[in-house]
């Protein structure tokens, strides 16, 4: 089935299965999935005030 | 006089809209609050002003997108039913685009906020739209966490579970019991998205009735302002006599 193989090839890149994986700092505990969610998210933030905006016909 | 000037339908509208005798009617009364509050072309403007013209004012758009997604893919499930999100191929994608849609939805909403944040957005009498985005921001934690409770599986159980100790804490788990699926999915698609809709509905109407906050250098400078059926080049003083 494709959608089979699509879940086996993904499943390949990403490992799923088996206990999540955690960041732990003093008290601070914080999923590696979350951190890199926000890590994204400060990207994104600082990508969307950098790259210009271009206007259609001056407006 | 003639028939035809007797009937209703020849009374212009604006006409049988304003009869003096009917001014003290509350109807009227509300109606024109509400024109004069949000007139047509500023609840819905064909310009901006040109400052906008940036990725980081699409956000909030990009969440009400998100948010409609999140409403039509949660009443598709809401017409079919658990067993057939849990069980169907069908079922499954939209339970996912569900899910995906709320993600979406946060992550637009943080940067939003972010950008908001930084812009100090409540400047210029905009402090309800300020709130009025916060409170949503709250709510919508509230509509997400309900939601990850009536999934069904290990995930909900777990976080059912971990989260009944942190609200009986507050003395708030007589009334809502997390790890009552029923109650938990009834806030979760009546009550919560009910909340979440009105308040980002008014937060959407606030932005149109205040505009989109100015940046900070504005004061200082002449910036065209394009107000539709009134080209006029404003100062930021203006802009505040406006808001």
């Amino acid at each position: 089935m494709p959608g089979s193989a699509v879940a086996t090839l993904l499943g390949s890149l990403i490992n799923l299965n088996g206990s999540g994986h955690y960041i732990h700092w003093g008290f601070i505990q914080i999923s590696v999935a979350n951190v890199i969610l926000i890590g994204l998210m400060i990207v994104v933030f600082i990508a969307a005030i950098l790259i210009p905006f271009h206007r259609r016909g001056g407006r | 006089m003639t028939v035809e000037t007797d009937s209703v339908s020849e009374v212009p509208v604006d006409v049988a809209a304003d009869l003096p005798e009917d001014a003290d009617q509350w109807t009227a009364k509300l109606r024109h609050a509400a024109v004069e509050a949000l007139p047509p072309q500023r609840l819905m403007p064909d310009r901006q002003p040109a400052y906008v013209a940036s990725w980081i004012y699409v956000f909030g758009v990009l969440t009400l997108a998100a948010l409609a997604v999140v409403i039509v893919t949660g009443s598709v499930l809401s017409i079919f039913g658990p067993t057939w999100w849990h069980v169907s191929s069908t079922g499954l994608f939209v339970n996912s685009l569900h899910l995906w849609s709320v993600e979406v939805f946060f992550f637009a909403m943080v940067v939003h906020l972010w950008g908001k944040f930084f812009m100090a957005a409540w400047r210029g009498r905009r402090r309800a739209t300020w709130i009025t985005g916060v409170v949503s921001f709250v709510v919508s934690v509230g509509a997400a966490f309900t939601g990850y409770l009536s999934q069904q599986n290990f995930d909900s159980q777990w976080i059912s579970t971990q989260a009944k100790d942190g609200i009986n804490s507050t003395g708030a788990g007589a009334i809502f019991n997390v790890t009552n699926f029923g109650q938990m999915l009834m806030w979760h698609i009546m009550l919560l998205p009910l909340v979440v809709v009105a308040l980002v509905g008014l937060h959407v109407l606030l932005v149109r009735r205040r505009g989109v906050v100015p940046p900070f250098d504005l004061p200082n400078q002449h910036e065209v302002v394009v107000d539709p059926g009134n080209l006029t080049t404003a100062t930021a003083a203006n802009l505040e006599d406006q808001s």
